[in-house]
């Protein structure tokens, strides 16, 4: 369940977003992922549509987007719900934000496997960089959230801002990251260990060397 | 150790590209209409002899999971089946390589386990935070309906069948089966009651099967190469390959396909470079993701890493996440992490759960900094005693085990910090 957060003031939110619409590009996409689903059950759309209209809120406010009450409202007389049973979607995952956030959301993971490999360094190196938890920097670019297991175990620790993961991370190399994005620069995705792949062990493959270099085929071998 | 050429996953890593040209050069895709033509039953029959169970955790044999559904499905009452690919068991990281990497096993597995099982169509479930491997996932289907091998008639079978990506929010919860249809049916993921079981009733009221990632992606293969072949690996009641995730103090974590039943040592051995430090600094080890009880490290060396040699020293194989901590490691607070974990999870449905997981992260909290009592240990046992089992799914049960884990095995460490914490005042007091 997602923590509970300041939510803004309704009025004021009524004033900016009362208006909202998908625009025809989102409009598009919504009515694709309707359609994955039989007639009459356009209701299990509504987290697709809900990640939709937080973005597109994200990109007219140049941030990771949030899920404004008239936003909701708009989502649920897409979908033919009623109100409360999108609100009920919308604060019960975790990545629907419920208030503003920052242009990136930066957020840490902290469960066991990343903090035996030292997501404590890597929220140091946050917070050296003027982060705080649960907050965004004053100049609106950053919002840092420590979450839950991000399924990166074996490349951790790691960190997952607005869409993109960075594993392997250590002091030094999410404080490089931060640099980067705050001077609007795009940092490498992925691991940032020089010279690991992507999961197979640091230093070169113990199995399946022959698809290192290239798509080999093992059906050959098959007896 | 396992032959490359036996291992299911070779594009594991992502060094070739995952696309469907790529995949079929790597054998994916080949005459799938052939292995179909045997028929559904056959299928099943396949998978049973194969001795596949389930990789989800819970290790249910797969074959006899699908023969519950029913054999004569109606269009208005449709077979459905769902993929889980719902990874958020902290240390569980295989289902995003299989995605990201070789996504196309999964997407034929899928036609042919919905197929075996008379379903109209698959729903894969995979977790929000898994955005790029979502993309993938995206691009592979849409490749796979283009090139007719989704669809109507799919893969020329004269099978029709459909598979649909349905993307998570970010909620743990959503692993558990009928949470899982709950959120795909557009609601909060609050697991049900069983019965009725989702062979029953599950997706709109439908027969469903829900099934985990690899067990689906490993069919096409099983199915190509017989189930002997796949059999002939592990030990009775634990057959086959299985994506092994290292994550912890090993020199080099990783994700690798081995043969089920490989022992522990060995396996950090070959392939993570050994634990940190070396043997004598290992402490402990959780051997199949967050869910499951530590073992201390003198237990651990010589398991077999399968469902029966990780039960047999009383823990788990759950999806072999094996999570490795060293002597350096603040147990109480690895321990305390999980409890936080489980307490930011649970879905509120229940009370035990709901109250119980804040109320023992709570008193976790208090044993790692020693600021509590002797007898609060055993209260806090007695409590994992009262939220274990009482509750509707297994989420309870999850975050009482891996309590009682330390409990049990690292009891004079909780003492310790208690009467460190308490240092001179317990002196004073005795004089």
């Amino acid at each position: 369940m997602a923590d509970s957060v300041a939510i803004p003031n309704e009025a004021e939110t009524r004033a900016t977003w009362g208006s909202f619409a998908f625009s025809p590009e989102y409009k598009a996409k919504a009515d694709m992922y309707i359609g994955r689903y039989p007639a009459g059950r356009q209701q299990s759309a509504v987290m697709a549509l809900l990640d939709l209209a937080q973005r597109q809120v994200g990109e007219e406010t140049q941030t990771q987007g949030w899920l404004p009450v008239p936003v909701i409202e708009y989502v649920a007389n897409y979908l033919g719900m009623p109100y409360m049973r999108t609100y009920e979607v919308a604060t019960f995952y975790t990545m629907y934000n419920l208030a503003p956030v920052g242009r990136y959301h930066v957020q840490v993971c902290g469960t066991t496997p990343c903090m035996l490999r030292g997501s404590d360094d890597i929220i140091a190196a946050c917070k050296s960089r003027g982060l705080v938890k649960n907050a965004t920097t004053p100049d609106g670019m950053f919002t840092l959230t420590e979450v839950e297991c991000m399924g990166n175990c074996a490349s951790a620790p790691m960190v997952q801002i607005n869409d993109d993961n960075y594993e392997d991370l250590d002091h030094s190399s999410m404080t490089a990251i931060l640099k980067d994005l705050a001077e609007g620069k795009q940092p490498k995705v992925g691991t940032q260990l020089p010279g690991r792949h992507t999961v197979e062990p640091y230093g070169g493959v113990t199995t399946l060397h022959a698809m290192v270099d290239k798509n080999h085929d093992y059906r050959g071998e098959w007896k | 150790m396992l032959a490359d050429k036996d291992r299911i996953f070779t594009n594991l890593y992502g060094y070739q590209d995952f696309a469907l040209k790529a995949a079929q050069a790597r054998g994916d895709w080949d005459k799938t209409a052939d292995l179909m033509k045997v028929g559904q039953d056959a299928i099943i029959e396949e998978v049973k002899a194969s001795g596949l169970r389930g990789r989800g955790g819970a290790g249910f044999p797969t074959g006899m999971k699908w023969s519950f559904m029913p054999k004569a499905p109606t269009p208005e009452r449709p077979n459905f089946l769902v993929i889980n690919a719902d990874e958020s068991e902290p240390g569980s990281c295989k289902d995003r390589e299989i995605i990201r990497h070789d996504p196309h096993k999964l997407i034929e597995g899928a036609l042919i386990a919905g197929f075996a099982m008379r379903a109209r169509a698959a729903y894969i479930y995979i977790r929000g935070e898994y955005i790029f491997e979502a993309k993938v996932l995206e691009k592979a289907v849409a490749e796979a309906y283009s090139a007719g091998l989704l669809g109507k008639n799919a893969a020329k079978s004269g099978y029709d069948f459909d598979v649909f990506v349905h993307r998570g929010a970010g909620a743990y919860i959503c692993g558990e089966e009928t949470a899982m249809i709950e959120s795909l049916e557009g609601k909060k993921g609050q697991p049900r009651l069983k019965p009725p079981f989702p062979a029953g009733a599950g997706l709109y009221g439908c027969p469903t099967t829900v099934n985990n990632v690899e067990s689906i992606a490993v069919v096409p293969t099983i199915l190509r190469r017989g189930a002997a072949w796949f059999k002939g690996f592990g030990r009775e009641n634990n057959h086959g390959t299985k994506l092994f995730q290292i994550s912890g103090h090993v020199e080099k974590p990783c994700v690798v396909e081995e043969e089920m039943g490989i022992p522990f040592r060995e396996l950090i051995e070959k392939h993570c470079g050994g634990v940190r430090g070396g043997w004598d600094n290992l402490l402990a080890v959780i051997p199949g993701g967050s869910s499951v009880p530590l073992v201390p490290a003198a237990m651990m060396m010589d398991v077999p890493m399968d469902f029966d040699g990780c039960k047999a020293v009383g823990s788990g194989l759950g999806t072999a996440a094996i999570i490795v901590m060293d002597k350096s490691t603040d147990i109480v607070r690895a321990i305390s992490r999980l409890s936080y974990f489980y307490k930011h999870e649970s879905c509120g449905q229940c009370t035990p759960c709901r109250e119980g997981t804040g109320w023992m992260w709570r008193v976790m909290e208090k044993m790692r900094t020693g600021n509590a009592e002797i007898g609060d240990i055993d209260t806090l046992y007695d409590v994992t005693k009262q939220v274990e089992g009482h509750t509707i799914c297994a989420l309870g049960d999850a975050a009482a085990w891996p309590i009682q884990g330390l409990i049990k095995h690292f009891r004079p460490e909780m003492e310790r910090r208690i009467i460190e914490a308490k240092g001179d005042n317990m002196l004073e007091a005795a004089e």
